[in-house]
């Protein structure tokens, strides 16, 4: 009995061998993460096979959560609602690190280096950088205006060229410019009166032009960051009180600009269109009428093609458009609350977050055809690791 | 398009059942409201709408404020989304605590 004991034993541990492997190597470029806005978790996917590979819990409160990634596409740094910052090892598979560095934010970014992580917060309202690989904090800029030392809620934070971030005060309608070029005591550049109430803000791929939608008066603020002095000018004043009878239930992002054919398309506010610029001159080049108030408008890499999703009650839909010709070609219905929409690095694929329908679905972009779809819970935003090799994103 | 937000409040008016009730209107407040206002209801760019935030905010006020926005700030009125009924629920539930 016991030799036979003995002997299964061995044959267990034999067969349990290969489970204690080292894992198979594999690289990261095409991976993501999900977020999962209700369960504070995240999906790490791979893109080639549309599969998900693990679930992250323990991020926090994710409900308006975004992703930045290490220069060697390793890591994942998840901004929570709550201040939360994590850092997740794509290939572990965990949280490496985590620290709640406020109490209420609104998003990151990591600098050109890879060495600085950047946090915008709603509550202390300022902005708070940390080292990426220890996440112990470098800088403290507390959006300090007025005489009174009131602190604003600060938004679209963006890195620059050369160790530096830029981020506009919603409160004070101010955009600042933090440069860690010198070290980490930042030197910052306050330019003042951009607008009433800028809501979000992106940089072009170029590091040159910062954009701020402005909520309290429409239009938008222009910064050209190669100006000796940069300062800011407007685009499309006061656009948004010609129609003041139109709500806006859900902020619009100004992420995911890209040149199309000599012009920018951007979301406009309260409005049931998107709005054209001249890529060069930031001169109004037209509208395209949509379908519902738009969120997104992202542009296909290669710019041929622009999607919009809709605040609600629209959020079911996702247009596409052809930007040559100026034309919707695609009304799509994915299902209920499309919250997020992302590319495939060279754009042969979108992938979109159907909130209501928990789940995430993969189209072609040139078919215009739903290839696959993944389940999530409650998803919302998609970030895929090519980003780490983008500036603005 | 405004026609076609009228259009769409007019549907409202005419349906008799409420299209957002139990689960459906919590999935509303929490994720749609919970865009501005954060899934916990604790803030973002709008404010906190917790039980104790709203303590000397009273139902029908509530209400009001989500049909029909707060001048001057980022909150629109809901009155083409969603309607009175829904809109004095939500405000109730936002007293109780019931979405948080």
């Amino acid at each position: 009995m016991k030799a036979l004991l003995a002997a299964l034993s061995l044959a267990l541990a034999i067969l349990a061998t290969p489970v204690v492997a080292e894992p198979e190597l594999r690289g990261t470029g095409d991976l993501g993460v999900i977020i999962e806005r209700a369960s504070g978790s995240a999906l790490i996917v791979e893109t080639t096979g549309h599969s998900k590979l693990a679930r992250v819990e323990g991020l926090g409160d994710v409900s308006h959560a975004s992703v930045v990634f290490s220069r060697d596409e390793r890591f994942a740094y998840v901004f929570g609602r709550d201040g939360g910052l994590s850092k997740v090892d794509l290939l572990e598979q965990k949280i490496v690190k985590r620290i709640v560095q406020a109490g209420n934010a609104i998003g990151g970014a990591i600098s050109d280096d890879g060495t600085l992580v950047a946090v915008s917060n709603y509550e202390p309202g300022g902005v708070r950088v940390f080292d990426a690989a220890t996440l112990e904090m470098v800088a403290d800029i507390p959006a300090a205006f007025g005489d009174d030392g009131a602190l604003s809620k600060t938004i679209g934070l963006v890195d620059l060229p050369g160790r530096a971030f830029a981020f506009s005060l919603w409160d004070a309608g101010e955009t600042w410019i933090a440069d860690f070029s010198g070290g980490n005591d930042p030197q910052i550049t306050r330019i003042r009166d951009i607008g009433a109430n800028p809501y979000d803000a992106l940089v072009t791929g170029n590091g040159r032009h910062y954009i701020a939608g402005l909520f309290g008066e429409g239009g938008l603020a222009h910064v050209d960051l190669w100006a000796a002095e940069p300062k800011a000018t407007r685009i499309l004043p006061g656009y948004r009180k010609a129609d003041p009878a139109l709500p806006v239930y859900k902020m619009p992002h100004l992420e995911g600009w890209a040149e199309a054919d000599r012009v920018f398309v951007l979301p406009a506010i309260g409005r049931h269109e998107v709005l054209l610029l001249d890529a060069a001159t930031f001169v109004p080049a037209g509208s395209i009428p949509v379908h519902g108030q738009p969120v997104f408008a992202m542009a296909r890499p290669d710019g041929r093609q622009v999607w919009v999703n809709f605040a609600p009650p629209h959020n079911d839909t996702v247009q596409v458009i052809d930007i040559p010709s100026r034309t919707i070609v695609a009304t799509l219905k994915p299902g209920p609350a499309v919250l997020h929409m992302e590319f495939a690095p060279r754009g042969h694929e979108v992938w979109l977050s159907v909130r209501d329908a928990d789940e995430v679905q993969m189209w072609n972009t040139r078919t215009l055809r739903k290839v696959a779809t993944l389940p999530a819970l409650k998803p919302s935003g998609i970030f895929f690791t090519a980003r780490a090799h983008r500036t603005g994103l | 398009m405004p026609d076609r937000a009228t259009a769409f409040l007019g549907a409202f008016l005419l349906s008799a059942a409420p299209a957002f009730a139990g689960d459906a209107l919590e999935n509303l407040v929490r994720q749609d409201c919970g865009s501005c206002h954060g899934i916990t209801l604790k803030g973002g760019l709008g404010r906190p709408i917790t039980v104790q935030a709203l303590a000397d905010w009273d139902a029908e006020t509530v209400a009001q404020v989500v049909l029909n926005g707060m001048p001057g700030t980022a909150m629109p009125g809901w009155a083409g989304v969603i309607s009175e009924v829904e809109a004095r629920a939500i405000a109730e539930g936002l007293k109780k605590g019931t979405f948080q």
